[in-house]
Parts: C-alpha cells; sequence; structure tokens
C-alpha cells in the first residue's frame, strides 16, 4: 500500500484500528470466496490424515495422561464402532505419508475466525463459506462424501473389514471428516503444545467447528454436544427428538452411540435437516441452547461472495434472515421485522478511504456498497433506489494493483462495513475540537459515596489519554444547592471558584476559562483534580441537589461549540428548575407503574432537545442509594444521544463491588472513543421503510437520527415494515450510514450494509428467524408499549408474540403430534428468552424492584447492543469443573484482549458449553461459571474435587474456601486455562467487571441463585409451565 | 324571515368553520412536511402547539352557542368531537406548554400517520359541516 497514494489513504489515527493501515482495506486473499469454498472440496486427499473431531473429543475423556501425540494421530472415525479400534488402522498408513510430504494446511483455515461460545468483533465475515453451500446441495450429496471419503480410507486402512466400510458409507457422521479442518493435536490436550504451533492453520477449535459442520449436512444428527453429564432428557419418542440419543454418550462412548442409533431415522433426519425443517417439541426437549451458545443465523445467499462482504452481525443484525416479500406474508408468519444495530463498535479491522469525491447515488443518496449492479465500467446500479449512475474516473483506480479498469475490486464494493474520510460538503462547520465538561454531584449523599476520590483519581491518571487533539478543551461544574464554577485559566496557579446562588435564573458568572484547553491548562486541572475530592468531605455540604440549573448552566457553556456533558448525580434534584418530586410512594399496584416510569416533568426532555440542536449530548452516571427518579433525569440522555449507566448503591468502601466496577466504567468511559456532531441515517430498499427508532436519539426526519455524541457502546433498533411487494427483487438491503466527526477533529462516515434474500414461502421465513435480535426487537417494543400503556400490556404482548409465531409455525407444518410444542430450531430459544424476560427486573409483574432498577433495565434494553442485552436476559453458564474434558481454542486477535503478557506464547481457552440456567444442570460436584454484563459469579458446590480445588481455587478443599474476589494466579494448567477464559470473557465486554467467588452455602449463593431463570420463583412460574401455558394458546 | 339568535349563532359557526377547515389543512400541510423531511419536528411542533388549543376552543365555542339555543341535533353532530378533543389533551405527553405534539415522539410513523389521518377526518367532518351550517342558517332565517 503506497503511503504516499493521493487517491487512497488510510488515514488512521485510532490505536484500535491500526491493524488496518498495515493491510489493504480489502477482504484478504484467504478470504476471498474462492479461496473459502475452495476448502470444501480441494483437499480431498487430505481428509483422511485429519483427525475427525469426535476422536478428539473421545481423548479428552483421559486428560489426566497428558502423552504427547505425535501431530499424525490418528481420527477415530465417526462411523466406527470403536475408536480406538480405528485409530490403530490409521496410524500405520499414516506416518509414513505425512512425514514424507507434510501438506501445507489448507489456506481457507488460515484466517478462520475462531468461533466460540461468544462471538468477537474479530468475526468480520461469515465464517464457513463451505457450510453456506450445503443448503443448495442437492439431496443425495452427503453420500457423495461418504464416498469421498471412503476410498482413501479404504486404500490406507487395510484392516479395515469390509462390512465396516460398508457401514461407514451410510453414517452420516462422517461428515466430520468432511469439514477440512487439520485437527492441531496441542489443540486437544490442554497439556502443553508439543512445538510452538508453527503452522497457522490448524489452530481452529475443533470444539466449535464440529457444531458448525452440523447444521448444513445432510446426515442425521444426533449432536455429540452433550459429553458433560447434563443431558436432556425428558423421555422422548427418537424420532421427535435428536437430542435424547445422547443419554448414553457420556464420555467416550458419544459418537458410537449416536452415530449407532442415528442410523434409523437418519434418512428422514437428514432430509429434515437438509431442507432447514428440522424442529423439536419443546415440551420434550430440555437442551434446547447450543452448548457454543446460540449464533445469528447464517445469511445464506445463492452466491458466495454476497456472503463474505456482508456487515458483520455484531454490528448490523436484522431480526429474519429472508425478508418476507409482501406485508401479508410477513403478516402470515407473525414474525416482527426489524434492524438491530451497533454502528460505533469498536472494529479491529477497519478499511478508511479517503477519496476527493464519494460515490452515491444521485438519486437516494445511497452510498456505494458492495450489493450495487456494474452495468458496465463507467455505470453502477443503485441497490436501493435502482437508479443507474455513472462512476467517476477516480472510481476506475484500484489502489491495490494500481490499475485502472475494474470497479469491482475496489474496497468499498469489497466490504460491507467502511469508513471514509469526508470532504468539506460534509461539514455545516468547521469540525468541532473534543470538549468534554463534567458535572459533579456534592451534594451531602454524593460525597458520602467517596464517588468523587474514583472519579478525580481515574480522570487524573487518564488526563493525557482522553480522546482528542492540541484543540482539546476541558471544564467542570459541581452543584449543591448552588453551582459552582472553576476557573482554570492558564496564568493561575489554582483554580477560581466562583459559586452562583441564584439557581431559578441561571446565568455563567464569567464568559471564558470555564472551559479551558487541555494542554494549556493541564497543571491547573490537575490541581483542581487533586484537591476536589478532600475541598467537600470537609465542608458542610447541602443536601438539596440543584441539577437542573447546573445542566442549564452547563449547556449555556457548551453551547457555541457543542460537545460532551458528563453528569454525576446520586440524589433527587429537589430545587430549582428541574426539581423532581418523590413519587416512590404513588405506587401502590402495578397499575400505577406505567405514570411512575413514564418522566414527570418535561424539563429534561426540553433540555435535552435544545442540547441536540446544538451538538451536546448528556452522560448521566447514578450513583443513588435512594430513589432519584432515573425515569424523568434519563430524558436528558435519551434525546441526546448519551449514554445512561447505573451504579445503585454505590458506596467506595462499603460496597467494594460496586466500586470496582464503578472505576472500570469509568476508566472505559473517559477512554473510549467518541464520535461529536453524528447524524446516522438508515436507508433501506425500495417497498420498506423505517417505521420506529429505538435508543437514544433524537428522530430528526423519517430516516435521520441526530445524534450529538456516539460512543462505541451504544446499540439502536428500527422497526421496518414493508410497503410494497419485493417480489421482483431477488434481494433487500440495508445501510446505515454514521457520519461524525472524530476526536481528532476530521469528519467520517462509517457505512455499513447489509443485505438479505427475499423469500416468497411462509416457512422460509420463519426458518430465517434470528431469535435473539427477535428478542432485542420484542424487549424495546415492550418498553415502549408499557410506558404507553401498561406494564401488563407489555407483558401480554411479549407472551403473544413467542404464541403468534409458534402457532403460524404450526399451521404451515402439516402433520404435528397432538399436545406438542413444536418450535422451529431457529426459534427454540424464543420461550426461554421470553421467559426470561418476563421474570426480569424489568417486566416482571410485582412491586419488588425498585422503580430505579425498573426504569434502567428499560434504559438498558433500549440501548445495548444485541450481545449485552441478550446476556442481561438470559446469562451464560458455564460448567468450569468439565475442564478435563472441553477443547481448547485460542483466544481471537481482537485488539480489545486486556492480557498484555500474552506476547510470547499464543493463548488458549478452554470452550466450556453453555448451560441453560436451571437448577437440575447445577451438580453437587461441579463449580459452575456465571457469566453476567455486569459481574463473573464462580459457584462453587460443596462436593467440589479436591483437585480442582488445588489447582485452581489455590485450597485444600471446599472447607477451606473463601469467598474471593478473583482467582488466584496457580502456575497450574488448570488455573491458567481457566483464567484465559476469564480474560476471554472479559475481552467481550466493554470494560472488565468484577468477579465474586461464591461457596455454596454463603450468603451471597442468592445472587447466583437468583439468575437461575428457568427455575420456579416466587411469585413466577418455571420454565416448563410456561412452555406448558403456551402450549394452551398455541392453536 | 327573521334574524334571530338562533340565525345568528349559525352565521357564526359557519365563519368559525371556515377556519376550522384552515386549521385542519394546514395539520395536514405540516405533517406532510415532517413525512417528506421538509421541516425539523421541533420546529414543526413549535408552531403546530399553539394552534391546538384555539382549534379546541373555538369548536366548543359554537357549540356552546348551539346548547344556549337549543339546537339538540346539532350539537349531538359535533359531541363526538368534543369527547374526542377533551380526550385528546387529556392523554397528551407530559409537557409544560400548550399543544399535544411532541417532538421526540411525532417522527415516529405510526403516531405520524395517526395525526395525519386526524388531520383529514377532520377536514371531511369540518367540510360537511360547513354545508350543513349554512344550510341550517338559511332554513332559521327564512323559517318564522
Amino acid at each position: 500500500m503506497p503511503a504516499g497514494n493521493p487517491l487512497f489513504n488510510h488515514h488512521n489515527h485510532e490505536a484500535l484500528e491500526q491493524n488496518t493501515m498495515m493491510q489493504p482495506p480489502i477482504v484478504p486473499p484467504q478470504q476471498q470466496p474462492g479461496a473459502g469454498g475452495g476448502m470444501f472440496n480441494s483437499h480431498p486427499q487430505q481428509q483422511p490424515q485429519q483427525p475427525p473431531l469426535p476422536a478428539a473429543y473421545q481423548n479428552h475423556h483421559q486428560p489426566q495422561q497428558p502423552q504427547p501425540q505425535p501431530p499424525v494421530q490418528g481420527g477415530g472415525g465417526v462411523g466406527t464402532t470403536n475408536p480406538f479400534h480405528h485409530q490403530q488402522q490409521h496410524h500405520q498408513p499414516h506416518i509414513p505419508q505425512h512425514l514424507t510430504q507434510p501438506q501445507p494446511p489448507p489456506p481457507a483455515t488460515v484466517q478462520h475466525p475462531p468461533p466460540g461460545g461468544i462471538t468477537s468483533s474479530a468475526n468480520r465475515y461469515p465464517p464457513n463459506p463451505a457450510l453456506l453451500q450445503q443448503p443448495q446441495a442437492p439431496p443425495q450429496q452427503p453420500q457423495q462424501y461418504a464416498q469421498q471419503q471412503q476410498q482413501p480410507q479404504s486404500q490406507q486402512g487395510p484392516y479395515l473389514p469390509p462390512q465396516n466400510a460398508a457401514q461407514q458409507q451410510q453414517q452420516p457422521p462422517q461428515r466430520y471428516v468432511i469439514s477440512g479442518q487439520p485437527v492441531n493435536p496441542s489443540n486437544l490436550y490442554p497439556t502443553i503444545p508439543t512445538q510452538p504451533l508453527p503452522s497457522p492453520g490448524p489452530t481452529t477449535n475443533n470444539y466449535s467447528q464440529q457444531y458448525q459442520t452440523q447444521p448444513g449436512v445432510g446426515g442425521g444428527g444426533g449432536l455429540p454436544q452433550n459429553s458433560h453429564g447434563h443431558n436432556n432428557q425428558y423421555p422422548a419418542p427418537p424420532q421427535q427428538n435428536p437430542h435424547a440419543y445422547n443419554n448414553g454418550g457420556v464420555g467416550m462412548g458419544v459418537n458410537q452411540v449416536t452415530a449407532g442409533m442415528n442410523n434409523m431415522s437418519v434418512t428422514q433426519q437428514g432430509f429434515n435437516k437438509l431442507w432447514g425443517i428440522d424442529h423439536a417439541d419443546l415440551l420434550k426437549t430440555r437442551q434446547v441452547l447450543p452448548p457454543e451458545g446460540v449464533k445469528s443465523p447464517e445469511i445464506r445467499f445463492p452466491h458466495d461472495y454476497m456472503n463474505h462482504v456482508n456487515c458483520s452481525p455484531d454490528l448490523f443484525r436484522c431480526t429474519l434472515t429472508k425478508i418476507p416479500e409482501t406485508k401479508t406474508l410477513l403478516q402470515k408468519a407473525r414474525l416482527p421485522l426489524g434492524i438491530l444495530i451497533h454502528p460505533f463498535k469498536d472494529l479491529t479491522q477497519l478499511p478508511v478511504i479517503q477519496c476527493s469525491q464519494i460515490v452515491r447515488c444521485r438519486s437516494c443518496r445511497t452510498y456505494i456498497n458492495p450489493y450495487v449492479y456494474f452495468v458496465d465500467q463507467r455505470r453502477w446500479k443503485c441497490n436501493l433506489c435502482f437508479r443507474v449512475n455513472d462512476l467517476p474516473e477516480e472510481f476506475q483506480y484500484d489502489p491495490v494493483t494500481k490499475t485502472y479498469g475494474d470497479p469491482s475490486r475496489r474496497p468499498e464494493v469489497r466490504s460491507g462495513t467502511i469508513e471514509f474520510l469526508a470532504p468539506a460538503d460534509y461539514m455545516v462547520r468547521p469540525p468541532q475540537a473534543a470538549v468534554y465538561l463534567f458535572v459533579l454531584d456534592v451534594t451531602t449523599l454524593a460525597v458520602d459515596t467517596g464517588y468523587l476520590k474514583t472519579l478525580c483519581d481515574v480522570l487524573l491518571e487518564h488526563l493525557d489519554t482522553l480522546p482528542g487533539d492540541s484543540r482539546s478543551q476541558i471544564g467542570f461544574i459541581t452543584f449543591d444547592s448552588a453551582v459552582h464554577f472553576y476557573n482554570m485559566n492558564s496564568s493561575l496557579s489554582q483554580p477560581q471558584e466562583l459559586v452562583v446562588c441564584d439557581i431559578d435564573d441561571i446565568f455563567i458568572p464569567c464568559p471564558d476559562n470555564l472551559l479551558v484547553n487541555l494542554d494549556e491548562s493541564k497543571e491547573v486541572v490537575k490541581h483542581l483534580l487533586t484537591n476536589l475530592p478532600g475541598k467537600y468531605l470537609s465542608s458542610q455540604n447541602e443536601p438539596r441537589s440543584a441539577l437542573g440549573a447546573a445542566l442549564l448552566a452547563a449547556q449555556k457553556i457548551l453551547g457555541p461549540i457543542g460537545g460532551r456533558i458528563t453528569v454525576f448525580c446520586a440524589s433527587l434534584p429537589s430545587v430549582g428548575p428541574g426539581s423532581l418530586p418523590n413519587r416512590q410512594g404513588d405506587v401502590k399496584t402495578v397499575k400505577d407503574l406505567s405514570t411512575a416510569l413514564n418522566p414527570s416533568t418535561d424539563f429534561y426532555k426540553k433540555l435535552a432537545l435544545d442540547c441536540s440542536t446544538q451538538y451536546i449530548a448528556v452522560d448521566l452516571f447514578f450513583l443513588n442509594s435512594q430513589y432519584s427518579d432515573v425515569a424523568s433525569i434519563s430524558c436528558i440522555s435519551k434525546f441526546s444521544g448519551g449514554s445512561i449507566q447505573y451504579f445503585p448503591n454505590y458506596h467506595m468502601v462499603e460496597n467494594p463491588v460496586q466500586a470496582k466496577l464503578f472505576e472500570q466504567a469509568m476508566v472505559r468511559y473517559v477512554t473510549r472513543k467518541i464520535g461529536f456532531e453524528a447524524v446516522m441515517r438508515v436507508r433501506c430498499s425500495r417497498g420498506m421503510s423505517i417505521h420506529t427508532f429505538h435508543g437514544n436519539l433524537f428522530v430528526r426526519s423519517t430516516d435521520l437520527l441526530s445524534l450529538p455524541n456516539v460512543n462505541p457502546d451504544a446499540g439502536f433498533g428500527m422497526q421496518v415494515s414493508i410497503d410494497e411487494s419485493l417480489s421482483d427483487f431477488q434481494t433487500v438491503c440495508f445501510q446505515a450510514a454514521l457520519l461524525y466527526t472524530s476526536s481528532k477533529g476530521e469528519r467520517r462516515i462509517r457505512v455499513h450494509t447489509l443485505c438479505l434474500p427475499v423469500a416468497g414461502n411462509v416457512n422460509d421465513v420463519i426458518q430465517s428467524a434470528d431469535q435473539q435480535a427477535i428478542i432485542g426487537l420484542l424487549a424495546k417494543m415492550a418498553v415502549d408499549r408499557s410506558l404507553s400503556s401498561s406494564l401488563l400490556d407489555a407483558r401480554e404482548a411479549f407472551v403473544n408474540a413467542v404464541v403468534d409465531v409458534l402457532s403460524a409455525y404450526a399451521t404451515t407444518q402439516n402433520s404435528l403430534p397432538n399436545l406438542a410444542l413444536v418450535a422451529p430450531k431457529c426459534l427454540q430459544m424464543l420461550p426461554a428468552y421470553t421467559h426470561s424476560i418476563l421474570r426480569s427486573m424489568g417486566f416482571r409483574a410485582d412491586l419488588r424492584p425498585r422503580l430505579d432498577d425498573r426504569s434502567q433495565f428499560m434504559n438498558q434494553m433500549k440501548t445495548l447492543p444485541l450481545y449485552q442485552l441478550i446476556q442481561t436476559i438470559y446469562p451464560d453458564l458455564y460448567p468450569l469443573h468439565t475442564i478435563a474434558s472441553v477443547p481448547l481454542a485460542s483466544v481471537p486477535q481482537s485488539s480489545r484482549s486486556t492480557t498484555p503478557e500474552n506476547g510470547e506464547e499464543e493463548e488458549k481457552y478452554p470452550q466450556f458449553p453453555v448451560l441453560h440456567l436451571c437448577s437440575d444442570r447445577i451438580e453437587a460436584t461441579g463449580v459452575y461459571l456465571l457469566d453476567q454484563p455486569d459481574s463473573i459469579l464462580i459457584y462453587v458446590c460443596r462436593n467440589v474435587s479436591t483437585q480442582f480445588c488445588e489447582d485452581v481455587l489455590g485450597v485444600q478443599g471446599f472447607v477451606a474456601l473463601h469467598e474471593m474476589d478473583d482467582l488466584p494466579e496457580l502456575e497450574t494448567e488448570w488455573s491458567n486455562l481457566i483464567r484465559n477464559f476469564i480474560n476471554y470473557l472479559q475481552s467481550n465486554k466493554p470494560y472488565q467487571v468484577p468477579i465474586r467467588i461464591i461457596r455454596e452455602d454463603s450468603k451471597e449463593r442468592m445472587w447466583f441463585v437468583n439468575s437461575l431463570v428457568e427455575d420456579r420463583g416466587e411469585g413466577s412460574v418455571s420454565y416448563y409451565e410456561f412452555l406448558q401455558q403456551l402450549k394452551n394458546m398455541v392453536k | 324571515m327573521a334574524f334571530t339568535f338562533v340565525a345568528f349563532s349559525y352565521i357564526l359557526a359557519l365563519i368559525i368553520d371556515a377556519f376550522l377547515i384552515f386549521f385542519a389543512i394546514f395539520n395536514i400541510i405540516a405533517f406532510d412536511e415532517l413525512k417528506t423531511d421538509y421541516k425539523n419536528p421541533i420546529e414543526q411542533c413549535q408552531s403546530l402547539n399553539p394552534l391546538v388549543l384555539p382549534e379546541y376552543g373555538l369548536h366548543l365555542f359554537f357549540n356552546l352557542l348551539f346548547l344556549f339555543n337549543g339546537e339538540w341535533f346539532s350539537l349531538v353532530l359535533n359531541a363526538p368531537l368534543i369527547a374526542y378533543h377533551v380526550h385528546r389533551y387529556l392523554s397528551r405527553p407530559v409537557m409544560s406548554g400548550v399543544g399535544i405534539y411532541d417532538p421526540t415522539s411525532i417522527m415516529n410513523t405510526d403516531v405520524l400517520n395517526k395525526c395525519q389521518r386526524e388531520g383529514w377526518i377532520k377536514l371531511a367532518f369540518y367540510l360537511l359541516s360547513f354545508f350543513y351550517y349554512l344550510y341550517a342558517m338559511i332554513y332559521s332565517l327564512i323559517s318564522t
């Protein structure tokens, strides 16, 4: 990449995007469709050498004898009845062959994003292109594969009895071999890797590979998912429930058993799977949660290329991965249609383009994207409005090969997510500087919590790393019943405090120097930050809070420039403008809730709108232990594009867990990226329209969202409606363009494009549903409903939504057994999520949660990115004690990896299966990790093995275990692995969260037990009872 | 032929109704502008909100005249609209100023469509009642 190329410069200032500078901003060649697709077919001769995964699985069951295996360790063919027997057969022919001709690993696997229980930000492309081809494969394909596979096997395995071979031919699980994934033995043994992993190829993890391979291929499917003992057995008729086969599958026999038993219904199930109409009776299937976690369904296009260039599901997701072609069809499917978007997520790889003219459609202003149609080399057809546009001369130039002629090689048409450096016509005024104004609560309640100390320390430490350039400005205001300003002129030796007591008619005591240049006045700012915490500790404080006046003052100070106001609030505003009544006592019944959850005044909303037009965003931190009307105050952030964070019962000393969380959140807050003066426009194909917007934003026109600031932790949702028939089109597109000013004063446009196929059949539509996105959207709609109507209405709407979907599915199926609650594979977790959300703090129908907790939960439902939203509703539960038997995966190359010490060797973490949140999954000998958005709980049961205690917890046994805040750093293998796993979980969060280790018999166990939402709770039904209720409602 | 109080109130109703027709048209145009991105919702609400109460008041005013005159039929015709106005104003979003339109929710397509449909229905109602008042005025003028 020529750095001096004027046409195509990679401007990169953000550390997070550093990768991009080094690489050409296009899809790396390894990820290109040709290579990717090839991995399926082009290495047939390698297949027998690659040990199929199930064997690896079996080997895990003797981790105590970690013999370094030769890299050619034979694979347990799934088809054979005895895996060990099978291995022997393979070894002999293999070793010489492998040694003489070491084959390079297939290139396709090199860049394979490591799939994990949790999708990482590095996975920018739908992972395995080979899988995507499979739905199109003719039904006989599985057999073809089997034969392909058979041939080398019979050559190399001379001892294979003929009948065994014949049997193999029919056995579907051979698909594991076909997946073309070489397995590195160092993956299989948690011990030492035999070598420092020279070949990058085999390091993909076999565990989730195994499951990923599964759905597409036509073979019948006993999922060998559950070798950990928690099995899934309601007594189910076998043809209904493929999962039920696994009962015997604990230990090494999983694959034999599944393989053997599946023979019976292979054809039927194979076809079902092939056509994607696999379903299960929820009442009988207990294990509906896939062990690797629920993933977004893959979008399936006829062309591979289109899959590769689509926007990552972490950034942009639609509730349906196939759009129904008419409104009637959508109504028939009874699914909500909408998109969820996380537009400003921190990305590790983002092509950035600077060019003199950004190519856009002349009529609908769509940015050029991978899904446009090039009529010829000079013209392109817009994929949203179908207008034919001219291509500028410049676009012919391919910056990578430095040649002219082929517009399809441009990075703009190679990636679903791209960032442009905007020329001057995208500015209404010169880009603003980064401006931060902190508005601090210094009432008695606030000072008592001690937050000032933490905040000032964090700020002092990160003053130099605040995003910004030499123009950055900073200011401080404190308020109790008066508003205190600080003159921080650089000529002063210490800041000068100015107190304004006239809060009813607030004015700015001096015209400048309240907001100062950070570089010039750094010493004064540091002086203020050092002395501020002590200053208010000593003096007599006011209990009353004049938040409204302080906000008005802040708005006046920032008005001419715009920027970010950060408000810390620990008490109810009680004097001056914007003072609020305590409404807590008004709520006597659940019906009163909808008034109490609505703002009691429009002061904050009006102020937010004024701020919004002046490019000011207000971020809120609540640190209250008493009622402070989050519902009313949060309006200031809701309509100004701010963020709301809530630390109930915060106290620096008395609540160390919350204190730690607050500190981490503050560090993240002051150092995270920020986009100023942002607007986002969401366009969609002709025939569809955006209906309702959710998130902290102000809708300025039908598709233009005003976001005075945009932050990387904000998610948005939009409901979409279909206005005209889409039957003429094969695909539809959504494009979100976020125009913002970076903290360095550059105007940038980040464009995300999502393309989805159109379906004309109700079954296809239902089968394409994305259950997590659906819950994400339903939650947002339910929040609106409970504010405009009532909470009970919202709950009912939730249940109805699920009943509707399941009824719609039932009507598409011809012969369903009575008394069954059948759900397609893609919607099986929907009832569980719904059940869980109905019991959550926000939507439960009793008065136990505090009003503020409920309000904040609803705010979160509106603004959290989908990944965190799902985790809030349904946290991830992992069985840590199964460490001996789970496969390992390497830590994804996410730049967010918070472990700096992983320089020398690649880190591995065990891929624990995700468990249902149900107490009968909890074994007495187990240790469980509950991954919640704001904490990680490790729950140690009474009969935990001594070895685990010694190796991981650093104590002799359960008796000696104390509650701890972190795992001890022991130099044992298990301890390393588990800490790696926790680091991996932490790296998926915006900031590190506190860890808590809980004994089974402690008081704190209730934190854990309350999270097991599938159990029956006080005043709420269990998951199973909920399913039965659903059953009665589904017609 | 006699110029009675009844005739007077119908003449007044006729004139006021002409104004109401303009209000309805203005509303429809305003929402259409919002839909087609010509106007900022904050400004649009600022221009619409002050007109809401005058419209309701004018409508209520000539209905009070009908009430005093004992024009029961005309009153019954207008009663549903009065009830709707009262309900609409009572269930308005939390606002410190006058009016019923909130810039933060007005851009929601459901709300926008509802407001626009309301405008069209009112326009039709006012137009029809305009002719009715014309007829009733002439009737009360010529009948003695």
